[in-house]
């Protein structure tokens, strides 16, 4: 492994201060994707500095319902936790659908959301990855292995998709981040927060090396209570998604009253299905009508030379999942 | 549990601990770490090594800047090509010298410029410590001049070769004219099914530790063939094989991939002849799927001709593998085909493609696993074909005796492993019709296979020695990689020699010990089983001349076929009048006596070879040996999303005696675990640009976990094999045969959707 140093940080504005004055330093919470990362060589940090030990570990409730998550707050303690439980069940479905109980007990909200791509490419020195070393290519194209590719907001410059469950939740719920920086704190939501590859792969968050995430807010939604995450994949746990949905859907006298959707495992980010939204609001809640909004969701979709199916699949587990969630309530 | 009385020429055998579920006599050892490993030894001065792989197929090196490695501090060498000690190559192949097959690759590692698989060592950096050595590795710079090389195995199966007859292997074989008979068939199917290429998963790595004093070498290391290791190890650095030790007490899983002698023990062994320390190194993960084959893919056409009632007039079974430009030899895909099905005319062909690829390798059933998914899937689309139970297919077309050759059938219970699991599973329940047994979002499926896998024996020299207090030590140099071995051999000398099984110390894992078979072929149980019925019959018969010595011995005018070994000696049949063992030894003042079968000898080893090989042949002439079972599978499948969950599994074997019936479940069940990785998600990816693998870890390929594996139930019949040492006929490989096809058969049923390659994935439901 290669050598660097460690600093344990003590409060959220030394750390930033420290990261700001050390050029390839990295924060370390979790540790279970950035240490694997050093391990293969793709993260090269001169320094990590441990923020494990900030008080950012509360869940608190907010006026109006929603939620405030520090960033450090354990994936397994968020799973658990009866207010994330009851109000966005969506949420806890999507932690618990990642990794195995292990990384679960490790990883951090904050961490959680800033995990790198699981491209075999990205991962392999050897090749050619425009994410890892801008400029070299992508490995994943002209011939490559893309089955867990991208559908959805790729560019030729690389087609990985985003790893986190979590995210996807979040993306549905229309959460915000809160930044601590070196210009002082700051609020970004979640759709805002990620890039778009277009031809700066390696750059996948608006955020700086020294900002440092402190907490997510989840803003109140009474009809998350009725929501879902829904991961395929190819084996029953511990494996990214092909495709996942997160839902929330409020159903009153068969009309659509209320929908939020977003994608994971089809995009380079977390992909609210906005199209899929609007196609649906006010609409029968209907099979039929769930396909059609899903078909407007995934139609721009180009799909790659291993990943053909993907755009069939995600019409499909969006449909499966608004279904599940119409009769759960009992509205349809 | 067994009932049966195995006979043999000399000896009756009442079974007392055999057939019973014994706890692992290494269970405690193992579950609390005190169970010795190949990297658990601690020698002092240890410095550890890592591998830096080639990024190319093919081509020579031009370049290796080892500079920033060399000054890492903790770096002690920076071994390349250019500065390695020399080693002799490995030798040319021969089948007259087993030993030549030691080796996995004929690459002489570091000692050439030239590159010839993807993932080939051409750095080896020692250190330290672990970090230090994995740094240096990392900080290596190569670089080289590729050539074009043959590493897309869908483009090269067109060049695949026809594979040769030979004494040790089947390359095709015919009866009639499957063709004509195939065209004349008023039902037939004609398919071509594939697998992909598998990676050697052990959990641990492979991994050695080695030491040099002089010219002697002491290895630990986690193998399945000690003695090849030894001798293998012996020829390549010029040294005599008797000062070369090889210790494998414990191997952390093994299935195949530690049967050959891969790059990371002999460079274990350069590493320490080069710091003159001993040195450990345990491969990285990627670093067994770069430098250790796998399994080959496979396409196979398989071809059934039947007439309305189901007969087979017709079986071709056609297959195309691929092994290395350095080694690998072919695997026996259609090997079952020859045995199984009683068709008039059969036509069965292997070819062979050679990729520059790192070699294939042995795997759990290799030919047998990827061969059985073919038949057992066109069986099934024939049964579908003729609107015939595949069950009923089956047993109409289950031969009397070999279908190619008449040669008779040692035992062959499959009808009867049928019927009780037919009748367990609830086959009857079961609705023929694809997607007729829905329920909600679930398309539910029943599919069967038949499980087959020859039986294997190999030489096994044997010692075992009683001491005057009644304690029984067995000694022999086989393997332990998990599957309990010492156990079972314990549970079967308690027996022969009427002693308490907790009397019985089995030492293994050690080239000092007499020399033991290697690990394959499901054969290790029935080897050393072999020896000792010889041995302990050996050493009663010695005992009891010992008593006769005596004048007062209750033993004397009685022959040994006429005694009873039990409650710790000799006794006559249904009385208490006989000695103990320690009774007899004590009048004699003898500490202990041993016998041994088996020479350690240079002339009695080969001599023992010959003997071993004419005993083969002959028996081969003579009889089809094999363990086989009836696979059941339920599957559910989620209509939505073509999501494919295995509800339940049941397997009922014919395995013959079975010794243990815990650790054997065991090995069944693991069998079919590693079936359905194959059946459902296990697939090495290989970039057909580069020949290199492109998934070298356990997130990327994609071994089952436990949420993927439902209850496994599994029954044995018990019916000895009577060709074999106490009848029993192994039980390593044959739960992984029959398996992937048990499932793709079930997932037709459930769905309509016949998918011929594997692995199942659900984006081919959709």
């Amino acid at each position: 492994m290669r050598q660097f140093s460690y600093v344990a940080a003590a409060d959220a504005g030394s750390a930033v201060d420290l990261m700001t004055r050390t050029p390839g330093a990295r924060y370390l919470a979790g540790g279970t994707n950035l240490v694997d990362l050093i391990r293969e060589g793709v993260e090269q940090p001169v320094m990590l500095v441990d923020v494990t030990s900030l008080p950012l570990t509360g869940i608190e409730e907010l006026t109006g319902g929603g939620l405030r998550i520090g960033a450090l707050v354990r994936n397994s303690d968020l799973a658990a936790s009866p207010l994330v439980r009851t109000r966005f069940p969506v949420v806890a479905q999507a932690v618990l659908a990642g990794a195995s109980a292990q990384i679960r007990n490790m990883a951090t909200t904050g961490g959680n959301l800033l995990q790198r791509t699981r491209c075999g490419y990205f991962y392999d020195l050897a090749a050619a990855c425009n994410k890892r070393e801008p400029g070299t290519g992508c490995a994943a194209l002209g011939g490559g292995f893309n089955r867990m590719h991208a559908v959805l907001g790729a560019s030729d410059s690389c087609i990985a998709v985003h790893p986190s469950d979590l995210a996807v939740a979040l993306a549905a719920l229309d959460a915000v981040v809160e930044v601590a920086g070196p210009d002082g704190a700051r609020r970004i939501t979640l759709a805002d927060l990620y890039r778009s590859p277009a031809d700066a792969p390696d750059r996948e968050t608006v955020l700086q090396p020294a900002d440092l995430i402190t907490a997510v807010e989840i803003p109140g939604l009474p009809e998350a209570a009725n929501s879902q995450y829904r991961k395929v994949r190819d084996r029953a746990s511990y494996a990214f998604a092909l495709v996942s949905v997160a839902a929330v859907l409020r159903v009153e006298d068969g009309q659509v009253a209320c929908v939020r959707l977003a994608l994971g495992g089809v995009a380079p980010r977390p992909w609210r299905a906005h199209l899929t939204e609007r196609e649906l609001l006010g609409r029968p809640a209907t099979e039929d009508s769930f396909r059609a909004a899903a078909e407007a969701e995934l139609a721009p979709a180009t799909p790659r030379e291993h990943n053909a199916f993907k755009p069939e699949l995600a019409r499909r587990t969006i449909v499966a999942a608004l279904r599940r969630l119409t009769t759960q309530t009992g509205a349809s | 549990m067994t009932q049966t009385q195995a006979q043999t020429a000399t000896q009756r055998v009442t079974p007392i601990m055999i057939g019973r579920a014994v706890d692992r006599v290494d269970g405690l050892a193992k579950t609390t770490g005190a169970a010795p490993f190949s990297t658990d030894y601690p020698l002092p001065g240890l410095a550890y090594a890592a591998l830096t792989y080639s990024t190319i197929a093919c081509g020579r090196i031009l370049a290796i800047d080892t500079r920033t490695a060399a000054a890492l501090p903790g770096v002690l060498a920076v071994i390349t090509h250019l500065n390695a000690p020399a080693m002799k190559p490995p030798p040319r192949q021969s089948m007259l010298n087993l030993v030549s097959l030691a080796p996995g690759t004929s690459v002489n590692y570091l000692n050439t410029d030239e590159v010839l698989f993807n993932g080939q060592p051409v750095v080896l950096v020692v250190a330290e410590s672990i970090e230090a050595a994995a740094e240096g590795a990392a900080l290596i710079d190569v670089r080289y001049q590729a050539c074009p090389a043959a590493v897309d195995f869908a483009v090269e199966q067109a060049n695949a070769v026809p594979q040769k007859n030979t004494m040790a292997q089947v390359g095709s074989a015919t009866k009639g004219d499957a063709e004509a008979a195939l065209a004349a068939a008023p039902v037939s199917v004609d398919a071509i099914y594939t697998t992909p290429q598998h990676q050697h998963n052990a959990i641990e790595p492979h991994a050695a530790t080695a030491r040099w004093d002089g010219d002697r070498l002491t290895v630990y290391d986690g193998t399945q063939n000690i003695d090849w290791t030894r001798r293998h190890l012996a020829q390549r650095f010029d040294v005599p094989a008797g000062g070369v030790r090889v210790i494998s007490r414990f191997t952390g899983g093994a299935f195949g991939g530690k049967t050959m002698v891969w790059a990371g023990t002999v460079l274990t062994a350069l590493a320490a002849r080069v710091v003159q320390r001993p040195v450990r190194m345990m491969l990285t993960r990627e670093g067994v799927y770069r430098t250790v084959g796998g399994r080959t893919p496979t396409i196979q056409r398989v071809a059934l001709g039947a007439g309305r009632d189901g007969h087979l007039t017709s079986l071709i079974h056609a297959s195309i593998a691929q092994v290395g430009r350095t080694g690998g030899g072919p695997e026996q895909v259609t090997s079952v085909s020859r045995d199984m099905y009683a068709a008039p005319n059969m036509a069965i062909q292997q070819s062979n493609v050679t990729m520059d690829a790192v070699p294939n390798t042995v795997m759990r059933a290799p030919g047998e696993a990827t061969g059985t998914f073919a038949l057992e899937s066109a069986m099934d689309e024939l049964a579908v074909a003729l609107g015939m139970d595949p069950i009923e297919l089956r047993m109409l077309n289950e031969p009397l005796a070999g279908p190619l050759q008449g040669r008779a059938f040692a035992h062959r219970h499959l009808r009867e492993a049928y019927a009780v699991g037919a009748e367990a599973f609830g086959w009857p329940h079961r609705t023929p019709g694809p997607g007729s047994m829905r329920e909600g979002r679930h398309l539910v499926g029943m599919g069967v296979a038949s499980a087959w896998h020859p039986s294997w024996q190999f030489q096994a020299n044997v010692t075992v020695s009683m001491s005057a207090a009644g304690k029984v030590v067995v000694r022999c140099g086989f393997h332990e990689m998990g599957m309990g071995g010492a156990t079972a051999q314990a549970q079967i000398t308690a027996d022969l020699l009427g002693v308490p099984f907790d009397a019985v110390t089995v030492s293994y894992g050690d080239s000092e010990l007499p020399l033991g078979p290697g690990a394959g072929g499901s054969g290790q149980t029935a080897s050393v089983a072999a020896s000792l019925l010889t041995a302990c019959g050996k050493l009663k018969q010695r005992l009891l001349s010992l008593a006769k010595d005596s004048r007062t011995s209750p033993l004397r005018g009685h022959r040994l076929p006429d005694l009873q070994a039990r409650d710790g000696g000799l006794f006559v049949g249904g009385t208490t009048t006989g000695e103990t063992y320690p009774a007899i030894l004590a009048r004699t003042g003898r500490q202990t006596v041993q016998e041994a079968v088996g020479s350690g000898s240079r002339v009695g080893s080969l001599l023992g070879q010959a003997r071993f090989t004419a005993k083969f042949l002959r028996d081969k002439r003579h009889w089809i040996k094999a363990a086989c079972g009836a696979q059941f599978c339920e599957v559910r499948v989620d209509a939505d999303t073509g999501e494919i969950r295995i509800s339940r599994w049941l397997g009922v074997f014919d395995v013959g005696t079975v010794i243990n019936a815990k650790t054997a479940a065991s090995q069944l069940r693991g069998g079919i675990v590693m079936g359905i990785g194959m059946a459902l998600s296990e697939r090495t990816l290989v970039d057909p640009r580069t020949g290199r693998i492109a998934n070298p870890s356990l997130s990327e390929y994609y071994i089952p976990v436990h949420a993927d594996i439902p209850r496994i139930d599994v029954r044995y019949l018990n019916h000895p094999d009577p060709t074999m040492p106490l009848g029993l006929t192994g039980v390593g490989e044959v739960g992984i045969t029959g398996t992937a096809a048990a499932v793709a058969n079930a997932i037709y049923h459930a769905t309509g959707k016949r998918v011929r390659d594997l692995p199942i994935t659900l984006d081919k439901l959709l």
